[in-house]
């Protein structure tokens, strides 16, 4: 029988819950690397005991971990993240220009075809590439280079590319997304960038329909459908039919069309999750009802999904990176809190458990599918 | 030799044990003692010292014989009970709460 293992990245600490397909009983293993925040940890999908980590911490910074048996035991790799060239400068908050400075890694997506390519995007805004495992990082310096850049600005948590999503059909197609500029496509493996954000619109900006300074929070592709992707922005949920050239609102009848996670289900690719969350101001959910809304037309038509999830007194958020599809059938589909909950439902949403209640706010949440 | 005492979290991701010494001739600054400790255990680069500045992260202290050195030159002398071993450079990670 098929297992699975959920990668959890919490403020304080990785946790990794395995159970078999039936998704019932868990074994929790964790803290790793306790006491520091982990942004985010995920494996190799063609080798899936090769598991990367970003680790950091605002006494002493980045720290990228690699796992080469599945997470039973890590190494340290390379932390080095220069930017490549002329540093330049983006918009502070305050609109003043300021020099682009490594924060920290918030994002790690491994190569769809080598273990020892992954892929880190990281704050203040840039992609970089490690093609050895992680001991060297290289910035893909085009997409910093954009000439937008100067004009991008920091969302509230900061400049980050948050979003990395590749493309098996199209092996030199990259999408990524930063806050608050919105998103970007290379066709040339990382060279050049263009942004992808017609049909988006921000009331939070002057010109609410500007190519660029849209915050969004995260977007998704199923990978037999690379020209369909769905966003969840700042507000409003979208949709673009042609691989980013240009989006449409397909909210519908959410209670609310803020929120920051979106995903896809693994069989069914016309079929999405959202978690909204009351407003930007508030930053938890709403009615205090911690409910999953479910669309299987790929937007519009939403359904909230409640079973096993609390609905009264709760107040958590779920972060972007904190939702994620194993492949099982029946899918299954994960997400963390920021109240240290994990849930689970291993029927496509229909029903919902707590795997762990009590943990480290959930920073990211992903899944393996292991034969 | 010189003792090098680093704070819990470095001691796990360097996997050392209490204090950690170091052999070091000549002149016994901050930046020979951070260089020799970086090359002694590589894991440990970028965490105190800022990878492209080489400048001291904000929330790391450097204490010996009761004196915060964190704001002394890097390429001033450490006191001598630091060079002839008799005290240790403690890193510590600054009260800084999170």
């Amino acid at each position: 029988m098929s297992t699975v293992r959920v990668l959890v990245g919490t403020r304080k600490g990785a946790f990794i819950l395995t159970a078999d397909g039936k998704r019932e009983r868990w074994d929790v293993s964790g803290p790793h690397f306790g006491g520091w925040e982990m942004y985010h940890l995920k494996g190799s999908p063609v080798d899936p005991n090769r598991i990367y980590a970003s680790q950091s911490s605002s006494w002493f910074g980045q720290i990228i971990q690699r796992s080469n048996d599945g997470g039973k035991t890590w190494e340290a790799v390379g932390n080095k993240f220069a930017y490549e060239g002329a540093v330049g400068t983006h918009l502070w908050y305050d609109g003043t220009p300021r020099s682009w400075e490594f924060t920290r890694v918030w994002h790690l997506e491994p190569s769809l075809t080598d273990p020892d390519t992954v892929y880190a995007g990281i704050q203040d805004a840039a992609i970089y590439r490690s093609s050895d495992g992680g001991q060297t990082w290289q910035e893909l310096p085009g997409l910093r280079q954009h000439k937008s850049a100067p004009v991008w600005q920091p969302g509230a948590g900061g400049m980050c590319l948050h979003t990395i999503v590749l493309d098996k059909s199209h092996p030199d197609r990259i999408f990524v997304a930063i806050s608050a500029a919105g998103v970007f496509r290379s066709d040339d493996a990382g060279r050049t960038w263009q942004p992808m954000n017609r049909g988006l619109r921000s009331e939070q900006i002057a010109d609410p329909t500007a190519e660029v300074g849209h915050c969004v929070h995260r977007i998704a592709m199923h990978p037999s459908r690379p020209n369909v992707l769905f966003m969840q922005k700042h507000w409003d949920v979208m949709r673009s039919d042609d691989a980013g050239e240009s989006w449409k609102d397909v909210g519908g009848n959410l209670p609310t069309d803020f929120g920051f996670p979106i995903d896809v289900h693994a069989h069914e690719p016309e079929t999405i999750y959202v978690v909204p969350i009351k407003s930007d101001s508030e930053h938890y959910l709403p009615d205090g009802k911690l409910r999953v809304y479910r669309s299987r037309t790929g937007g519009h038509e939403w359904e909230a999904l409640t079973k096993g999830l609390p609905q009264s007194h709760c107040y958590v958020n779920v972060l972007r990176d904190a939702m994620a599809v194993d492949t099982l059938d029946p899918c299954g589909v994960y997400f963390g809190t920021s109240g240290g909950q994990v849930y689970v439902s291993p029927n496509s949403g229909d029903s919902w458990a707590p795997i762990v209640r009590d943990l480290p706010s959930v920073v990211s949440v992903e899944v393996q599918t292991l034969p | 030799m010189i003792r090098v005492v680093l704070p819990a979290h470095l001691r796990t991701l360097a996997r050392v044990d209490g204090e950690v010494k170091l052999e070091i001739a000549g002149q016994v600054t901050q930046r020979v003692v951070l260089d020799a400790l970086e090359a002694a255990y590589p894991a440990l680069r970028g965490t105190i010292r800022d990878h492209a500045t080489q400048q001291r992260r904000a929330f790391v202290r450097f204490f010996a014989c009761a004196e915060d050195l964190s704001n002394e030159s890097p390429d001033a002398p450490l006191p001598d009970p630091v060079a002839t071993g008799a005290e240790p450079l403690l890193v510590v990670g600054a009260m800084a709460g999170g």
